[in-house]
């Protein structure tokens, strides 16, 4: 069996943050696994602009961000495997891996990463009626075949769901010379960003029909067309408001769900609501010296902070390994409430917190001129007005460990919504 | 008078602009939050600008498209012209980051440059 200190599952930006940031505190045996033929995970697919801001102040595109963290890599001299999936991980870090180079064998990891990273919801999961043809294809599907193999899936098309990666493929497809004829969208609002709604679909007079959802797909070998109709407040198609698209692809974006069969298996604990793993403070699971970071634990809406969280969890475990990661006193629970539909962590251990603790939340509907307020048991010790927020884009808190160490014997720290 | 309704790119709040204009010129920008978005909003009714993505034929390389950006924003208008010039190019590997694939691309100024390192086979 081999030995590591360090095994990263996932070679996307998550993992390669998290191998940087463990290096830099000083581990010396790291393992990168990767199941593509290269690092970067999906962000070379992802050859639109727009990434970085936050972390080089500068725009740069996915592929061009992701050398940035290959280089540092490259440059430390970690190790990583490519071609390699992993198969399996124990509850005491044992990783078993293959490929077609090595075979099947196993890694003892002192510490794991989980930076898997997501998947796109299939159609099989959206319960859409009709055929079952060639030429239906998740976004991010259609956006490999277009910007890495150089293949059009097609010339007129009809998007479902309005998340960033259908948006950003509307144009994609508009500029290569398809007909992207309508997006619509299930949901009263879209879950993209204003960006990207601006510059993918207005900029080319694509109509976004909210409300709307696919309602008959036809075609017997290749699709042939799609009707899509309005929908009541409870999702429910309006007889009467349908309209017939004639298309021979249909793209779906609805939706990201973590990839955590190999965290389930380990026995992570799970959480319903993000579908990735319960973490504290620290970033790590229920098993001890199990972290992760990314879009395996929640998807989020800009690269940066996946980079930033995954910095985090490199380095609590490298702490690990180190054996400084303290047990310390127990731990407050934080509770997402009222809006607030979950946080990132789920408890905090006070003595193993850093100075500054950034709690990342999403909202459940879009909320105009409300108050982030956070509460220490009863008391609300935050009240932060937000202009706007909305389902699509990631909200922070950010908590003192001075202020909590004020407070002995805190149980409970709840984060909502409020109106005033 | 004409009014134009904007919502702001320069960071994830996506203000609601409205900016009021009179032949041309801009007589005010309301709704922005900051110093960004009025900024955009003068330059998206006047000279809209967009950094074009797309990828490139590259031949002998370990990969079958090179991605490619303009290095800087171009005119909004320029944008299929642009995208014609990109399918034209035909790049022999290897290439790097940042190397020219079409220099002064529509005779805007402004290089189209690889985003990616595709190696030679």
């Amino acid at each position: 069996m081999l030995n590591y200190d360090i095994v990263i599952v996932g070679g996307g930006p998550a993992g390669l943050a998290a191998a940087v940031a463990a290096r830099n505190a000083g581990v010396d045996k790291i393992l990168i696994l990767e199941r593509d033929k290269e690092l970067g995970g999906i962000l070379n697919q992802c050859i639109h602009n727009g990434f970085g801001l936050h972390t080089f102040k500068e725009e740069l595109t996915g592929p061009e961000y992701a050398y940035r963290f290959i280089e540092k890599v490259l440059n430390a001299k970690i190790e990583y495997k490519l071609n390699t999936m992993v198969m399996d991980i124990s509850n005491d870090r044992v990783v078993t891996a293959m490929s077609r180079e090595d075979g099947m064998y196993q890694i003892k990891a002192g510490a794991v990463i989980l930076a898997m990273g997501c998947r796109e919801r299939p159609r099989g999961a959206l319960n859409i009626p009709g055929y079952r043809p060639a030429g239906i294809f998740s976004a991010g599907t259609a956006q490999r075949l277009v910007n890495i193999e150089g293949y059009m899936p097609g010339r007129e098309v009809v998007i479902l769901g309005s998340g960033d990666i259908g948006l950003i493929m509307a144009r994609r497809m508009t500029l290569e010379g398809a007909k992207v004829k309508v997006v619509a969208e299930l949901m009263p609002y879209s879950g993209g960003l204003k960006r990207n709604i601006v510059q993918c679909l207005d900029d080319f007079g694509i109509p976004l029909k909210l409300s709307h959802t696919v309602v008959d797909i036809e075609g017997k070998e290749h699709l042939t067309a799609v009707t899509i109709a309005a929908v009541d407040n409870k999702g429910k198609p309006i007889p009467g408001t349908e309209e017939r698209y004639t298309c021979d692809t249909l793209l779906l974006s609805c939706g990201l769900i973590p990839e955590n069969e190999l965290s389930r298996n380990a026995g992570v604990e799970m959480s319903p609501i993000t579908s990735g793993p319960v973490v504290n403070e620290s970033l790590e699971t229920n098993i001890p010296g199990v972290f992760a970071c990314g879009n395996v634990l929640h998807v989020h809406d800009l690269v940066d902070y996946v980079s930033e969280e995954a910095d985090r969890a490199g380095q609590n475990a490298a702490k690990f390994v180190k054996g400084e990661l303290s047990e310390g006193a127990a731990d407050i629970e934080i509770v997402a409430t009222e809006g607030a539909r979950y946080t990132v962590p789920s408890t905090i251990n006070v003595d193993r917190m850093d100075d500054k603790l950034t709690v990342r939340f999403r909202v459940g509907a879009v909320y105009k001129d409300s108050f982030v307020s956070v509460y220490f048991d009863d008391e609300r010790v935050m009240h932060n007005k937000k202009r706007i927020m909305a389902p699509g884009e990631m909200e922070q808190v950010i908590l003192l460990k001075d202020k909590l160490a004020e407070k002995p014997g805190l149980k409970k720290i709840t984060v909502k919504i409020e109106n005033e | 008078m004409e009014k134009r309704e904007l919502t702001c790119i320069g960071c994830p709040m996506g203000c609601a602009i409205t900016v009021e204009l009179e032949n041309g010129e801009v007589l005010s920008v309301t709704g922005n939050t900051c110093k960004i978005g009025e900024n955009y909003a003068k330059n998206e009714v006047t000279h809209p600008e967009r950094t074009v993505t797309s990828t490139a034929v590259i031949l002998g390389g370990d990969k079958p498209r090179v991605s490619v950006k303009t290095k800087s924003n171009i005119p909004k208008d320029k944008i299929a012209d642009v995208m014609k010039e990109i399918d034209a190019a035909v790049m022999k590997a290897p290439i790097h980051i940042g190397d020219v694939v079409v220099k002064n691309v529509c005779e805007t100024g402004v290089d189209v440059v690889a985003t990616r390192n595709v190696e030679a086979l």
